[in-house]
């Protein structure tokens, strides 16, 4: 019982003045001063996003009209004109990107977190779609067009979106993966109890009680890859034509699309052309962050469940 | 009784049965689809890596290389030099990543030691991914028409009053190495703080606490204790900052001014492996493209190595705290 009597004791020395939080102090006064900086340097950070935001509404939004959405590029001296063949053109090249990507992704993780999680290839596999995160997407294009236009004899959509699918496929995979392997194990096990077969397993309960997680990648993969320049440059082109002509749909043509249009335009010394730019970056990111949304959205309501 | 009522429900309900014959071929073809197309991911980054080494098989073979300390460009002649290029694919992403690394970092420390009240503190973090969202070709607008005119006057004073110091030796004439280092930096800092702040916040409380009872300030236990601990998961989000700043192409092809040209200044115009690759390749014709595809292979290979340490790192880190806690 005497501890807490020495204990008193030995506080009785301590100056309770000098255990006050005060600026005088050099090592409290640092501290403060590296917070203030911190936060300073966080502020100073979010700066580029409301300016980026900020033009986008203020140059895009003036110019943003039915005739620049339904539009095709004008002539260098024209007036008027818009970007809806662009439009049409990423968000064909980004559907035949997720054609490609999507069930190739989604099976391959199948394989990652069902069949064969701690196998040799699984690593291997693993390691191969991390290397494929960090591929400049430059190096897609250089890829496609090896792969697709010298073989297809020219620039196309179809090579626009296999430049495309490279890019978007380790996203689908990496996310499939973890979408997957959050399936509790006891769905499973109950299925096999019942005498399912794997393939069973797979297709009835793990696929669509990850579907929302699946959803998520997929929608981030369309995002980044609905923003993506580089790799187009030199598989799909420019055009000013619509992909529909006369009636039908042609595909192996070049194609366009708003990525590289905001790059064509951004360039050029004619004010209309300019202002295109800014409204299709403006129509570029809303469609960029409706995808973003939608699959955070689509993870959120997961979480609740 | 229990067996009995097994038994009955085993005989009334269909659903619980063996498999069939048909269902077990389709269960076996299903295992091998999966595998299979989990080996094309390999293949692909095979054929990738293949495919870009074999067509530029026969510049490495005709220049060798010296293509990688040569400066002239000139298609005319046939000579071509890559070192311009990587030069100003280092410097650019160097610089971008040091202003980025320290925002980065600065953001982390905030967003993971509990500075801001929470709502802030969500703002702030969906602020910055919404940053990581936006297309690089909308960054490269908004360096031609906010970032340049904004430090147009800054750089002006820099040449005029400093430019006996080498980096502001030339003018800025427009696009130039800053502003497009300044928007590399925007688009490296959310890798940067997203993957140091999991880094950060994977250190054990215990640490923390330990230090704080010690009587250490805030700052000391973040600078003494939080820092050193994370330090490899923090350098492998700035390896994988500067893997994204290196193999970054459409910012860089729309300001950084694509002249080959080798300079210390700041403000000089430069241009980047990537950058000549976006620009020249849609017209490039023989030896030229040859060379090309020998860009597209030195830029592969240090991307490459660049990211897989950088992996490697940010995996060995997560791993090595889980000791700890």
């Amino acid at each position: 019982m005497s501890a807490p009597a020495e204990i008193t004791r030995a506080f009785e020395d301590v100056d309770l003045g000098q255990l006050e939080m005060s600026l005088r102090s050099p090592r409290t006064l640092l501290s403060a001063t590296l917070s203030t900086l911190a936060i300073g340097a966080s502020v100073v950070a979010c700066v580029p996003l409301l300016s980026v935001l900020s033009m986008l509404v203020y140059r895009g939004g003036q110019r943003l009209s039915w005739t620049a959405l339904t539009g095709t590029p004008p002539a260098a001296f024209a007036a008027g004109g818009g970007f809806g063949n662009a439009i049409v053109g990423t968000l064909t090249m980004v559907g035949i990107a997720a054609i490609l990507s999507v069930p190739t992704g989604v099976l391959a993780a199948a394989y990652l977190a069902l069949f064969g999680p701690d196998t040799w290839t699984a690593s291997a596999v693993r390691f191969a779609a991390r290397v494929l995160t960090g591929l400049p997407s430059v190096l897609a294009g250089v890829f496609a067009y090896a792969a697709v236009v010298l073989t297809t004899g020219g620039f196309s959509a179809p090579a626009g979106g296999v430049a495309l699918a490279v890019l978007m496929l380790p996203t689908v995979v990496l996310t499939a993966e973890d979408a997957i392997r959050m399936v509790p194990a006891r769905m499973k096990e109950a299925a096999i109890g019942m005498g399912a077969t794997d393939a069973q397993v797979l297709w009835r309960v793990v696929l669509p009680t990850a579907m929302p997680g699946i959803l998520t990648g997929v929608m981030l993969a369309v995002a980044r890859a609905a923003g993506e320049t580089a790799p187009l440059l030199f598989t799909a082109l420019f055009s000013n034509y619509w992909l529909v002509s006369g009636g039908r749909v042609d595909l192996m043509e070049p194609t366009a699309s708003l990525a590289v249009l905001i790059y064509n335009f951004s360039a050029m010394p004619f004010p209309n052309q300019v202002e295109l730019a800014w409204a299709a970056a403006l129509v570029l990111v809303v469609l960029v962050l409706g995808f973003n949304i939608a699959g955070q959205m689509l993870s959120r309501n997961r979480h609740r469940r | 009784m229990a067996t009995s009522t097994l038994s009955i429900h085993a005989a009334s309900d269909p659903i619980a049965r063996p498999p069939t014959r048909a269902e077990r071929v389709t269960n076996r073809t299903v295992r091998f689809v999966t595998r299979l197309f989990a080996w094309s991911i390999i293949a692909l980054v095979t054929d990738i890596v293949l495919e870009i080494a074999w067509t530029a098989r026969p510049a490495v073979s005709r220049f060798g290389l010296g293509l990688l300390v040569h400066t002239t460009w000139d298609t005319n002649r046939d000579l071509f030099g890559l070192l311009p290029a990587i030069w100003g694919t280092l410097y650019s992403s160097l610089l971008g990543l040091a202003i980025g690394t320290v925002f980065g970092l600065a953001i982390a420390i905030v967003l993971s030691q509990d500075f801001l009240p929470r709502p802030i503190e969500t703002l702030l973090k969906s602020l910055i991914e919404l940053l990581a969202a936006i297309p690089s070709v909308v960054y490269g607008l908004w360096g031609i028409f906010a970032v340049i005119p904004a430090i147009r006057p800054f750089a002006a004073w820099c040449t005029e009053h400093l430019g006996w110091i080498p980096i502001f030796g030339t003018p800025l004439r427009g696009p130039g190495l800053l502003p497009a280092s300044i928007v590399l930096a925007v688009m490296v800092l959310p890798t940067v703080s997203a993957l140091s702040r999991d880094a950060l916040v994977a250190v054990p409380t215990k640490l923390k606490e330990a230090a704080y009872g010690l009587g250490a300030t805030r700052w000391e236990t973040i600078l003494g204790v939080l820092v050193p601990t994370a330090i490899t998961g923090i350098a492998g989000s700035v390896m994988l900052g500067f893997g994204r700043a290196l193999g970054e192409t459409m910012a860089l092809a729309m300001l950084v001014g694509n002249a080959n040209t080798l300079s210390v200044s700041l403000f000089s115009p430069a241009t980047t492996l990537a950058a000549v690759l976006a620009l020249d390749f849609p017209e490039a014709k023989g030896a030229e493209a040859q060379v090309l595809m020998y860009a597209a292979l030195v830029l592969l290979a240090i991307t490459l190595a660049v990211n897989i340490a950088g992996t490697a790192i940010v995996t060995r880190a997560s791993r090595g705290l889980r000791g700890a806690r």
